[in-house]
């Protein structure tokens, strides 16, 4: 394939980034389905110390006691017998970017992210099935103690602070999906900031499956230590394919004392793909802890990131955005639990829906006894595009504390025929207006990214609606 | 130009237009005044090209082509521009970004950015406009004499053959009804025609028109020179409705 050949030419209408490499596996689990043996052969296949052995099988018994939730999306026809839960694409982490075999390179080069991130970006870590393949880190960073690697490596080479946060605060029986990827769970990051140390530029991890029916279980951890600021960025994008992916992360974030995170995601699955995700940060004195999340395509996601706001004068920002097109449901919002007196939050979230699509925010606001003079506010903003679609607002909030102030606000738009007539009698086709719209509409999100990333945000949501006008 | 023969209009099953007949030349400026009510704004949308309202009789032709088969856009492709009694609010899109994308829309090719920028900023100084304002979020807490300046401002950077100006004058005080009425005259020459639609004749003070037509109840009751103007700011409406209300209704 010539090199300067785009996404577009490549003719893809369903899903525009539907296409895939041909499976060359290094290990791949003999059989679909999860059971012990399974687990073991994953833990055994990592030369992974004994404890992790242990956490995982205790996970794997949790993830069988616990029913599968009957609230939020409909799980009915996932079918957990029918998945891979590891596979090893190649033998060893890429290094360097000439490290990386052709395949994935290519695949990569579709995305149009190397080009542009191999010359801005200072730290790439890519997440091609369940292992990075790619992973740089500048060179200063290394020098200040920074650990940027995916969770296997940090497993190795750091096992003694792995060993002391993990699954502290997401534990393998918060919830069943939290139990699976405790179970199996493979690649993912794992990044150490040492006290007072800034990282301007923000560390990128790009993630992708690609076997069909393969769950992707990768596992982040971030410790932010005391004074120190990181921004991580995480997006995914997955392939077609007829039968249902699963995909199942656990993201941890650890903001000690003034120390403050951002971690911001971009999701576009594939339309047959489960998406659920836990994630969840704890905040202690005066840090801060900074979620910014789109989620595009899929069949159901099911995501609420969370801000336990642990120490006096904390802070929890959630920014979420959801596009639900014909037959998807986006169920994502954020969970803000204030611990502490002056703790402050905002959670903000804007949902589209399109077609049949329907979404549905999800948002648990909690403020413990002796959380005085805590500030909350909940902004929910439901954009739809046409009659069909739906949205829905559930916004549970619990409140043990008389000293404080909370705001919810909630609001439901239409694109309505005199806006769009406005725009269309200024040249803009039906298919223009109804995109500017939307990113009218999600600018608030996007302006919170990082350029190429709110660029990316703007055309993955343009490429979702094409076509779908008129 | 314009020509629009026997135009007949209904929204929700109600005629609103009820017969219309009109033609503009190159060049010309028309003016339509007449009361509320009277089918004047409808006009403006029907000619656009609003969806919500249904054409049932008549024909219009734009520059030899029937324009009913067309869509808003490509109305503005062919160069007919709509400056909006209530111009939509778009959040989260600024001034700027909606002024290049639709330049770029109806033109051929495409400005350079460079091109692009000294533009807006060449014609926002015509409409003593801050440059600050190209950053604001489109129509989103303008004010109303904001909301026309920023139409004309469009209109100023789409250079349309025919400009169409929905009750622009309502609502502005004198200093901006000035800066509006510059706007106009800026692109007055021969190749600009305007149907200009109000209640008053102030801005007929600072636009001259070529013609001035009275509307009432869904029809051009009378037609005249910009002096028909003034006799009707002496008149009132009510005179209108007594001298030719009977032939409206008929």
């Amino acid at each position: 394939m010539p090199e300067d050949r785009t996404i577009q030419e490549l003719g893809l209408d369903e899903y525009k980034f539907g296409f895939h490499d041909p499976e060359e596996y290094f290990f791949k689990t003999p059989r679909k389905g999860i059971d012990p043996e399974i687990v073991a052969m994953i833990s055994k296949h990592k030369n992974e110390p004994e404890w992790m052995l242990e956490f995982r099988l205790k996970a794997l018994e949790s993830f069988f006691e616990k029913p599968t939730p009957q609230w939020g999306g409909d799980l009915s026809e996932m079918n957990f017998d029918e998945i891979y839960y590891y596979i090893r694409p190649m033998e060893n982490q890429g290094r360097t970017w000439n490290d990386v075999p052709e395949d994935i390179k290519n695949t990569f080069e579709k995305l149009g992210i190397p080009q542009a991130e191999r010359e801005s970006l200072a730290g790439v870590g890519a997440q091609y099935e369940s292992e990075v393949v790619y992973h740089s880190l500048k060179e200063e960073w290394e020098k200040s103690g920074v650990i940027f690697m995916d969770m296997d490596g940090g497993l190795r080479e750091h096992e003694d602070i792995v060993k002391e946060y993990f699954g502290t605060i997401i534990p393998p029986d918060d919830n069943k999906f939290a139990a699976l990827n405790s179970a199996v769970w493979s690649g993912g990051s794992f990044v150490y900031v040492p006290p007072g140390v800034h990282i301007d530029i923000p560390l990128q991890a790009y993630f992708r499956i690609n076997a069909e029916n393969m769950g992707q279980f990768e596992r982040t951890l971030i410790i932010a230590d005391e004074g120190s600021y990181v921004h991580y960025i995480e997006g995914c994008t997955a392939p077609t394919y007829t039968s249902n992916s699963l995909h199942s992360a656990v993201v941890e974030l650890i903001a000690k004392p003034g120390a403050r995170i951002r971690y911001s995601t971009i999701q576009n699955w594939s339309h047959n793909t489960y998406n659920l995700v836990t994630k969840r940060g704890a905040a202690y004195k005066n840090a801060t802890i900074e979620w910014v999340d789109g989620n595009l395509g899929s069949k159901l996601t099911m995501k609420y990131p969370a801000v336990y706001l642990l120490g006096e004068g904390a802070r929890g920002e959630i920014l979420s955005v959801a596009y639900a097109g014909d037959g998807q449901h986006q169920d994502a919002g954020g969970k803000v639990v204030h611990a502490a007196p002056n703790t402050s939050s905002l959670i903000t979230s804007k949902s589209i829906s399109r077609g049949t699509g329907r979404s549905t925010y999800r948002g648990l606001l909690k403020v413990h006894e002796g959380a005085v003079n805590s500030k909350s506010r909940v902004e929910c903003d439901a954009l739809l595009l046409d009659e069909n679609a739906r949205t829905d607002t559930y916004p549970y909030i619990e409140i043990e504390e008389k000293k404080v102030n909370t705001e919810h606000e909630a609001t439901v738009s239409k694109v309505g025929e005199d806006q769009l007539f406005y725009l269309m009698s200024r040249g803009l086709s039906e298919e223009e207006a109804m995109a500017m719209v939307v990113n009218g509409f999600i600018e608030p999100i996007a302006k919170e990214l990082p350029l190429e990333y709110a660029i990316e945000l703007n055309r993955l949501i343009q490429l979702e609606m094409e076509g779908s006008v008129g | 130009m314009l020509k629009i023969e026997n135009l007949q209009v209904e929204i929700d099953g109600q005629e609103i237009v009820k017969g219309l007949n009109l033609e503009i030349g190159e060049g010309e400026i028309h003016a339509i005044m007449g009361p509320n009510g009277s089918g004047k704004s409808t006009l403006a949308n029907v000619l656009m090209g609003h969806p919500r309202y249904e054409v049932t009789d008549g024909a219009i032709t734009f520059r030899g082509e029937d324009v009913f088969e067309l869509e808003p856009d490509q109305r503005a492709k062919l160069g007919m521009f709509l400056a909006f009694q209530y111009p939509s609010e778009v959040p989260g899109v600024s001034v700027a970004n909606f002024l290049r994308t639709a330049v770029n829309s109806v033109r051929e090719e495409e400005l350079s950015p460079m091109d692009m920028y000294r533009l807006i900023q060449e014609k926002m100084k015509i409409m003593q406009m801050d440059p600050k304002f190209a950053e604001r979020y489109l129509n989103e807490g303008f004010s109303g004499g904001e909301k026309k300046r920023n139409e004309i401002l469009q209109m100023l950077m789409l250079e349309p053959k025919l400009a169409i100006m929905d009750e622009t004058d309502s609502g502005l005080d004198i200093d901006a009804l000035q800066v509006v009425s510059k706007g106009v005259n800026e692109l007055r020459g021969p190749e600009f025609s305007a149907v200009i639609i109000t209640h008053y004749q102030r801005i007929l003070r600072y636009i001259e028109p070529d013609h001035v037509h009275v509307m009432l109840d869904g029809r051009l009751v009378t037609s005249g020179g910009k002096d028909l103007a003034l006799e009707l700011e002496d008149k009132g409406y009510e005179w209108v409705r007594q001298e030719f209300g009977a032939s409206a209704q008929s």
